[in-house]
């Protein structure tokens, strides 16, 4: 385990390293077909346990379909997917030690929030007061006391997230799955609940899955992410890896903003890889090794907070900068981003906005310097 | 118009008092005017004339003569329908027969609205258009097909005798058994149609939580379907119970002389013993029989959508 973890990681919490480890879930070679429609595509996915874990794409991407074949609601074409060591085939949703948190809530409307989460425990036919205690501490754990008695449609949408949510974990389940639950609240009420599902993880050490579409909730969540895109998993890694390190053009579009440069490999040595630019008269410095030859069309995807802006002109040949105009500002509040011309391409870079008072030195129609690490980005073949 | 501020009452266009005008002048001229003829007719009394009760108030014969004829209303036709016991067990027995029919309706119909609910959604305009279809014939002769299915030389008893399930005729033609089979064949669509609404907009990720939560599928039906479906079925069984109660047609061709229901006992004071003000009266307290469930229905109704928000 000689490698670097990038960006911030629960470093004693890492399974997915550790060759010795059994995975909890694992969907082995699952493929899930709707008449000609492929949803899965003979996909494999181990998930270890205690883990948070984030289904992420774009709708049609198969999440969901992952999602509810594991729950028992759609069935696996071909393949099998594994709990703990058994396998699922033929348990129905009922018998399935796993709980879900629909996206629609889909709370009980005839029963108050009480009867929608002791709903589980009275299946089990677990004794009255057991049941009480259990609903008593859900309530607890999710503030909503107050609101035992008011049914579903007394509630706010934040509550009813709520009730749903110490519905599903009322069993215990051994893994909780999320739905995108926390697509219909709003933005700071949906920050909120991320925060407090990642506390409420950690206290229960249940496995949770969850399905988004929402980058931002996945990053902020999940121990790891599986991006997905046609029914097949394109990459599963750690937040900062998926970030900083993806696999591939995909990745790096779908996820946060980046400039892609297309380039073409100059020279390729021990210490790392040269490119030129096709567009634009510059080259690139990368410490990076890549299997393309020289003379490869190659991409090199640098996020746009990693390029550095200077006013005046870069010296000619220096590799990592590029002489560029600043065509565009976004002012956002928190940072600008600047849309810069490099000839007929343009690179995004964006500046914090650390001071409340000082102008900006950088305008609209200025000549800039735009330079970067050598490492700030990575070389990408597809 | 809804947008008024507060709580104030909204301001109405003259347009909009005469589109509500409407529905209530409908109701004052073909069940308010008429109600009051027959409540006036239900407090004279008979007389050998045409119309066979007195007073009839003459407006040509000057106020004077209206006080007097004012005077001669009594209630004595509604003493009447208490001595004699035939009307009494004539609204039980007319109750009794619309409760155990609307009861049988309700046992046939929910399985047809829940599997219409649960058909593919492209099928669904086809079975309600046939759940309409017996519509399309008079309900008159509808009933009337039920004699020759159900008569002791009847289709019904013919194919059974030809299966060798009995060895002789049933007898169902003229018995209570015959206008239950009547009242559930004819009312059948008014129960499944609200019943089908209220089945089809049950949203079905709540029996995918159920069944997530460890509820297998059946009992899922018990516990969320069943319960989210009263709506519907108190809406459907009032659509067949209030005219059931009065209905004429069904016990007249298909009853026997011993099915005793108000329709016909009314039909019979009316046509037969041309007694209008008894008759009259007789329909009045029908009215009031239907009315408080209607009442009662409509207060449910709106408790439902109070608390439903």
């Amino acid at each position: 385990m000689a490698k670097k973890p990038i960006g911030p990681v629960r470093r004693s919490f890492a399974p997915w390293d550790d060759p010795e480890a059994v995975p909890f879930i694992e969907f082995k070679n699952v493929t899930k077909r709707f008449g000609d429609f492929t949803a899965v595509d003979n996909l494999s996915l181990k998930i270890y346990e205690r883990e948070f874990f984030a289904l992420l794409g774009g709708s049609g991407c198969g999440k969901t379909t992952m999602m509810r074949m594991l729950a028992g609601f759609e069935t696996p074409t071909e393949g099998e997917i594994f709990l703990d060591g058994q396998s699922l085939a033929g348990v129905p949703p009922y018998r399935r030690p796993v709980n879900m948190m629909f996206q629609s809530y889909a709370l009980f409307p005839h029963m108050n929030v009480e009867a929608n989460i002791a709903f589980g425990l009275k299946q089990d036919n677990m004794p009255k007061d057991q049941i009480a205690d259990r609903v008593a501490e859900m309530l607890r754990m999710t503030k909503l006391e107050t609101f035992a008695k008011r049914k579903p449609h007394q509630l706010s949408g934040g509550q009813r997230q709520r009730v749903a949510l110490a519905r599903s974990l009322a069993k215990r389940p051994k893994v909780l799955l999320l739905d995108e639950p926390l697509g219909a609240l709003d933005r700071k009420l949906r920050e909120e609940t991320q925060f407090e599902l990642m506390n409420l993880q950690e206290e229960l050490k249940v496995t949770f899955l969850i399905v988004t579409h929402d980058q931002e909730e996945a990053m902020t969540v999940a121990d790891r992410i599986a991006v997905m895109n046609s029914g097949k998993i394109v990459q599963v890694a750690t937040p900062g890896e998926i970030y900083e390190s993806p696999n591939s053009l995909f990745v790096a579009d779908f996820i946060g903003d980046v400039n892609l440069i297309e380039a073409k490999v100059q020279e390729r040595s021990a210490t790392g890889t040269r490119l030129k630019a096709v567009h634009g008269d510059y080259v690139i410095d990368s410490g990076q090794e890549t299997d393309a030859s020289v003379g490869d069309t190659v991409w090199y995807a640098i996020r746009p907070e990693k390029v550095r802006m200077s006013v005046g002109e870069a010296t000619a040949g220096t590799p990592n900068t590029a002489n560029a105009l600043v065509w565009d500002i976004a002012y956002l509040g928190d940072m600008s981003i600047f849309h810069n011309k490099i000839g007929d391409t343009s690179m995004r870079s964006t500046v914090a906005n650390v001071a409340r008072t000082v102008e900006q030195p950088i305008s609209w129609d200025d000549k800039v310097t735009l330079s970067w690490d050598g490492d700030a980005g990575v070389i990408l073949t597809g | 118009m809804a947008s008024a501020s507060g709580n104030s009452i909204p301001k109405r266009s003259l347009g909009g008092w005469a589109l509500i005008a409407v529905p209530y002048f409908w109701l004052f001229l073909f069940f308010l005017a008429p109600f009051f003829i027959v409540f006036k007719i239900s407090l004279s009394q008979v007389a050998i004339a045409i119309p066979p009760y007195f007073p009839t108030f003459d407006l040509g014969l000057g106020l004077d003569n209206l006080i007097e004829d004012l005077k001669e209303f009594s209630v004595e036709n509604y003493l009447f329908l208490t001595e004699d016991d035939l009307y009494w067990k004539s609204y039980l027995s007319s109750v009794m027969i619309a409760g155990i029919s609307t009861f049988i309706t309700l046992l046939v119909g929910y399985p047809i609205a829940y599997g219409m609910a649960r058909t593919p959604k492209k099928w669904r305009p086809t079975l309600l258009m046939l759940v309409i279809l017996p519509f399309w014939t008079s309900f008159l002769i509808r009933v009337y097909a039920w004699i020759g299915i159900l008569k002791n030389e009847g289709l019904l008893n013919q194919l059974l005798l030809a299966l060798g399930v009995i060895d002789e005729p049933l007898v169902i033609l003229n018995t209570n058994i015959a206008v239950y089979i009547g009242i559930v064949y004819s009312y059948l669509p008014f129960l499944v149609l609200p019943l089908y609404a209220s089945l089809e907009k049950l949203d079905e990720t709540l029996l995918e939580a159920a069944e997530d939560l460890g509820c297998p599928p059946w009992l899922a039906f018990w516990k969320i379907t069943l319960p989210l479906s009263i709506p519907g079925m108190i809406a459907g069984c009032f659509l067949v119970f209030i005219p059931a109660v009065g209905e004429f047609v069904i016990p007249d061709l298909l009853g026997g002389s011993d099915t005793l229901m108000i329709g016909k006992t009314l039909w019979v004071e009316f046509f037969n013993n041309r007694d209008w003000p008894v008759s009259s009266a007789v329909a009045v307290i029908l009215l009031l029989i239907l009315v408080i469930p209607i009442v009662l229905f409509q207060n449910q109704q709106q408790k439902m959508s109070e608390r439903d928000g």
